[in-house]
């Protein structure tokens, strides 16, 4: 069983919120998921690769310049930053504006 | 016009023979969308205008006497994970409520230009994690075929509205079975595509390594069309692939081949079934019901063989690792700061970090922060290695499996889910439980293999309302699992059990 202070410091890690009650129902609930996932340690994984993806994954790179057709964003520069901003909460100046980080 | 009877290859007749035009498709499918959704809730949103819109530029196109593509007039819904320009996208999750689409994802982008008409976005669970669509912040879905049973998920609202006849066919997604287990629970079509097929740019991203876009519908045919329209390789995604085999099965334009040709073919077709699919836990009318499909092949020649693939009960702890793992970093990015925001405005925020906890609180549902924490856990330091490591080893030893089964056998037949349909609320409070109804599709999803869902069957069930009984009959889907890049024979394979029902 995992204990509370692991709970806290995962969800910290994972910028999550918790209530003293969901502290308590996640112990259980990962432990229990935890305890399932160790069926893993039965399988013999000497001499095998890691597989990230089914296919074989090549970096796609390109310039450093600034593309908007990148973007695949509708209009030119102008309309496409607007299009973003104007879903953010808050903002200043044309910046995302976010509360101090200390 | 008759709504039920519509299949894409029937609206596309009646419009180019003016039966009826698009708007008259449109508006037809609106109003039976209105009046009957309120008992499926299979829609997030409806988007009326944009359909309309869509609509009547099908139907100048018609009457310039221009030839228009099978798809021009055709109503779609969409999981409302992927991304439909200036359309709310809520991905099923309370913090992206408010969220406006900016740009079109690619295969909608694709259906667009096809002339495909947008009727709205359908629910799924939050963030795509789920087997019953209950996980939506925002309501359940119930399934046509007895409302007081889930349509699967998380693709589930997708699954309901076309079962429903609300709508011709709709876009799912692919994680772990999401596309396949609501088309079987639904008894309608689902086809998850290899890995690399479809374009991901648009889809909100779950598991980046698992996750697949792709059509559900009523007919093979239908498959096949929305299949060819949204694959293809696309500069946007860049896992998304060039395939470089030529699909000997490529249906002619005009459909499938002539009957006889195709049972010469079914007697070379060797049928893979394997025996780890077939233990406790599968619900033995569901058994039955497979088996019996497998038997009307055998019966029309085809040879059918036991294969092992020895690692199946690992799939989904290799899962439940891998999943939460991609989804925990993919799902770092909601803030609160670019989109969304806090609704509680009384809270006194001292620092940004305390406003991520709160916006991320308040945003998040149960199943979403049990993966989330999940995820975080077993890549936090010093776990890495004896989980996420693992995982991924194990994953190569699934796809081992069936590259070795593959060497035997040209297609692989296994049910979708142990059980069919089950009751809302069933399996909600034991997240395990729920998770083992995925334990036959996960592992298609780590090898990264095409598999459809086709309707094979159907099994009943004793409902007990308050005082009396009465029975349901309920849907079961037969797992036809291809080679990477065999959609086309998956098609063909999946096409003569629906002809021979």
């Amino acid at each position: 069983m995992i204990t509370k202070e692991e709970v806290k410091h995962i969800a910290k890690l994972a910028r999550l919120g918790l209530t003293e009650r969901e502290i308590e129902k996640f112990q259980k609930e990962l432990s229990k998921i935890l305890d399932y996932i160790e069926k893993l340690k039965e399988v013999d994984i000497s001499n095998v690769e890691p597989t990230s993806h089914s296919i074989q994954v090549e970096n796609v790179m390109r310039s450093d310049e600034f593309q908007i057709a990148n973007f695949k964003l509708p209009g030119n520069r102008e309309v496409g930053a607007k299009k973003l901003m104007e879903l953010a909460p808050e903002t200043k100046n044309g910046y995302l504006k976010t509360k101090p980080i200390l | 016009m008759e709504l039920g009877n519509l299949t894409i290859s029937k609206t596309h007749q009646g419009l180019i023979k003016k039966e009826f035009s698009a708007l008259e498709v449109c508006q037809a499918y609106l109003e039976k969308l209105k009046k009957e959704d309120k008992k499926i809730n299979a829609f997030l949103t409806v988007t009326e205008n944009l359909a309309i819109a869509q609509a009547k530029k099908v139907d100048e196109m018609i009457l310039e006497g221009r030839e228009i593509p099978i798809l021009a007039g055709i109503p779609m819904a969409v999981k409302d994970n992927m991304l439909v320009e200036n359309i709310r996208c809520t991905a099923g999750s309370k913090i992206l409520e408010n969220y406006i689409a900016p740009y079109d994802a690619t295969c909608i982008k694709k259906l667009k230009e096809a002339g495909a008409i947008i009727l709205g976005k359908t629910n799924p669970d939050e963030f795509a994690m789920g087997s019953s669509t209950e996980n939506s912040a925002f309501f359940p879905t119930k399934n046509p075929h007895d409302t007081e049973r889930v349509p699967g998920g998380s693709s589930g609202g997708s699954a309901a509205a076309v079962a429903a006849n609300l709508s011709v066919f709709a876009l799912g997604s692919d994680t772990g079975g999401s596309i396949r287990q609501p088309a079987s629970f639904c008894g309608i079509v689902g086809l998850k595509p290899t890995y690399g097929r479809v374009s991901r740019y648009g889809l909100i991203a779950f598991a980046s390594s698992l996750d697949q876009i792709g059509p559900l519908v009523k007919t093979v045919e239908d498959c096949k069309i929305v299949f060819d329209a949204i694959s293809g390789w696309d500069e946007m995604d860049s896992t998304s692939v060039k395939s470089k085999i030529k699909n000997p099965y490529k249906a002619e334009p005009s459909g499938f081949r002539q009957k006889s040709k195709l049972q010469f073919k079914i007697k070379n077709l060797k049928i893979g079934v394997p025996k780890e699919y077939f233990i406790k836990g599968i619900d033995p009318e569901v058994e039955k019901v497979i088996k019996k499909a497998i038997k009307k092949y055998e019966e029309m020649g085809a040879k059918i063989l036991e294969i092992s693939l020895p690692h199946t009960e690992y799939a989904l702890p290799c899962y439940y690792i891998i999943a939460p793992s991609e989804a925990s970093a993919n799902l770092a990015r909601y803030d609160s700061i670019k989109y969304g925001e806090i609704k509680n405005k009384k809270l006194k925020i001292k620092n940004l970090f305390d406003y991520y906890l709160i916006a991320r609180e308040e945003g998040f549902g149960p199943e979403v922060r049990r993966r989330i924490m999940l995820g975080t856990y077993v890549l936090s330091a010093g776990y890495y290695e004896a989980y996420y490591l693992r995982a991924q080893k194990v994953r190569t030893l699934i796809r081992d499996d069936f590259n070795k089964a593959f060497q035997k056998v040209d297609i692989i037949f296994t049910p979708v889910s142990p059980t069919p349909a089950f009751k809302l609320g069933e399996k909600i409070d034991d997240p395990l439980s729920m998770y083992l109804s995925d334990v036959f599709t996960v592992p298609v999803n780590l090898a990264g293999l095409p598999a459809i869902s086709i309707p094979c069957g159907n099994v009943s069930k004793v409902n007990s309302h308050a005082s009396l009984k009465s029975k349901v009959s309920l849907p079961v889907g037969l797992q036809i699992i291809g080679k990477p890049f065999e959609e086309g024979k998956i098609l063909e394979v999946a096409k003569i059990l629906e002809r021979a029902n």
